[in-house]
């Protein structure tokens, strides 16, 4: 790619023309950004009852999440509604490692990670021979046979509640456990966010979001599509994988039902990002805080939960498709998490 | 014996397997519409009939004339006031809005129904059956709704091959610009095929609600079943679509008889297993002609 950089000036004697991907409101957005993880980082100092740092674990986790299913459906063209897969495999994971063969409860998260990834070759196998909504529903039929296989296999037991018990997690204090899950979460979601935003600006981001626009016109560029498309997934499959076992720290004990359910993992998942915006790094932000409103008013009432969020998630896509950070766009073009080149420069449109 | 028993109930519940399936093959086919809620819809059309029935006392097979209908009128006013808005070369909107429906219907059948298991009673008619050389009973319900489905996709075929409505499907499935200029409104033709894949999926969730009992988060592993037999078929091949459900439901009856003889795999595993087999040698599906999903 042969576009400059960020403030280079352009050569002597040309018009001042530059490509700049920084914005005032993307500086102001990394500094504030930045300030706020310092401020989450230091929370269990300063939030002593813990009333805070108890609902945040879920809402960080779910924001992990949530960047991973952006990045296939909204950058990659890749709408899975199989991810739940990749979360039960990393809670598997991890009961097995740290249960099962006694291994450090932390050090298991990433290496559960690791075997959501090796998982998600196989399927892409299967899945990467369907498109559109027909991938949806292959995905999500592998979910489900990932299920059956773990519900059924006597190693995993997954048809019993199985729990992380005091031996697994060693010497920990419940203070430590509950302070370390809550920073492996925030690891989540902010490394989740990084992710995308790196992913994005690299050259497999630009090749990503021609592969999602018209496969062929990519393949035409001489773009790897398979290749492109295989590496995002398997990124997203291992961060989904983690974050699979951080949800088991969080809350630890489990079945198969729930380690793999479609409605917590995935449905959930979608509308946050589907509220927040599609296709955007700042939207699962603002979705995961509207999901943390709702949640919080409709606590007791898990159905209804599931119904406003739905029913909000199924009119935007109609009405809003880029969700509400389309909808702030449209009043005023602000990228906070910028990924596009623009032309600054006399004449040139800054937007 | 007890194999061959397995295969022919596995040829009957291959019936309403397809019953299942004609919606989202039907809608695939004519408009590469995908509906996520497609299961959702079956087990919805079975509460209904549950109100139906209890309301007026009735043998359920008579909530069929009140529940087919509604459901096609609902099928109809969804498409063309909602789906429609989301057809376009991206696939993403329409799957967002039909998984957000699903997600919606489930749960407000679990607020109006409760999460307890419903049944269907259909009466004498589902335990009495007829034996066939061999000694292989065979039910009559089971019977009768491989044969309704039968009669559904050979007259879903006719209509498509033989009338005029049909040929309008055709075109616009073909080319709908064109379709357009031979003054076919496409918008209206949709709405049109969404009537019929609700309909027929409301059979279905009928059927299936006389045959065994259901809750509301069934749907999506009805959805899941029927894509399989559309895939297994063959994308945009109504045959196609019969030949798969048929291959489901022996593959699902065959693997519960492994699960019994040889505490191994269930019958739903199996199927899984099948369908992704056909997905590795032979994407295009049994009778595809040549088009991948």
């Amino acid at each position: 790619m042969s576009v400059r950089r960020t403030g280079q000036p352009a050569a002597p004697g040309a018009t001042a023309y530059r490509i700049s991907r920084s914005t005032a409101e993307s500086k102001a957005g990394l500094a504030g950004s930045a300030l706020l993880v310092i401020v989450l980082f230091t929370l269990p100092w300063w939030d002593s009852d813990g009333s805070l740092q108890t609902p945040l674990v879920v809402v960080l986790y779910y924001l992990g999440l949530a960047q991973m299913w952006n990045l296939l459906a909204g950058f990659a063209g890749m709408i899975s509604i199989g991810q739940q897969m990749f979360v039960g495999a990393g809670t598997y994971a991890l009961l097995q490692f740290a249960e099962a063969w006694g291994l450090d409860p932390w050090l298991s998260v990433p290496a559960a990670g690791l075997v959501a990834a090796a998982l998600s070759a196989p399927v892409a196998l299967f899945a990467f021979r369907l498109s559109g909504g027909y991938f949806a529903i292959g995905t999500w039929v592998a979910a489900e046979a990932v299920r059956l296989l773990v519900t059924e296999s006597n190693d995993l037991r997954g048809g019993d509640v199985r729990s992380l018990t005091r031996e697994s997690l060693g010497d920990y204090s419940l203070e430590t456990r509950a302070n370390v899950t809550y920073w492996l979460a925030l690891a989540l979601a902010v490394g989740g966010t990084a992710i995308v935003v790196v992913v994005l600006r690299s050259r497999v981001g630009l090749a990503l979001r021609s592969v999602r626009d018209s496969e062929d016109g990519a393949r035409s560029l001489g773009i790897d599509v398979i290749r492109t498309k295989a590496l995002v997934w398997v990124v997203a499959a291992f961060w989904t994988g983690c974050a699979g076992a951080v949800i088991l720290l969080s809350a630890p004990s489990t079945t198969a039902a729930s380690a793999f359910s479609v409605s917590r993992w995935m449905a959930l998942v979608i509308f946050i990002v589907v509220i927040g915006g599609v296709g955007s790094t700042t939207g699962p932000v603002l979705g995961v805080l509207v999901f943390w409103f709702i949640d919080e008013q409709l606590s007791d009432a898990e159905a209804w939960r599931f119904i406003v969020l739905g029913g909000i998630a199924a009119v935007m896509a109609i009405v809003a498709p880029r969700g509400l950070y389309g909808l702030i766009q449209r009043w005023r073009p602000l990228q906070f998490f910028p990924v596009r080149r623009r032309l600054i420069g006399p004449g040139a449109d800054s937007s | 014996m007890i194999w061959a028993n397995a295969v022919v109930q596995g040829l009957l519940l291959g019936g309403l397997l397809a019953l299942f399936a004609t919606g989202l093959s039907l809608a695939f086919g004519v408009m590469r519409f995908v509906n996520l809620a497609h299961g959702d819809l079956a087990v919805l059309a079975a509460f209904l009939a549950v109100s139906v029935t209890g309301g007026l006392g009735v043998n359920p097979f008579w909530s069929l004339l009140v529940v087919v209908p509604a459901m096609a009128a609902v099928g109809y006013l969804l498409q063309r006031y909602a789906f429609n808005r989301t057809m376009g070369p991206d696939p993403l909107p329409s799957i967002l809005v039909t998984f957000g429906l699903s997600v919606v219907i489930q749960n407000a059948l679990l607020e109006g129904y409760s999460a307890d298991s419903q049944g269907l009673d259909a009466g004498p008619i589902e335990t009495a059956s007829v034996e066939l050389p061999g000694g292989i009973a065979v039910g009559w319900f089971p019977l009768l709704m491989a044969a309704v489905a039968a009669v559904v996709l050979v007259g879903l075929q006719l209509f498509l091959s033989r009338t005029r409505m049909g040929r309008a499907f055709r075109a616009t499935s073909d080319d709908p610009s064109t379709a357009r200029l031979m003054g076919i409104d496409d918008r209206r033709v949709y709405a049109a095929v969404m009537a019929v894949a609700f309909a027929t999926v409301a059979m279905a969730g009928l059927f299936l609600g006389m045959r065994q009992t259901f809750g509301p988060s069934d749907g999506p592993a009805q959805l899941i079943f029927a894509f399989e037999a559309v895939v297994i078929g063959g994308i945009g091949s109504l045959w196609g679509t019969l030949l798969g459900g048929v291959v489901l439901g022996v593959s699902q009856t065959v693997g519960n008889q492994i699960d019994v003889e040889f505490n191994f795999l269930s019958g739903p595993l199996f199927g899984h297993l099948i369908f992704l087999a056909a997905l590795a040698f032979r994407p295009t599906g049994l009778l595809g002609a040549g088009r991948r999903a």
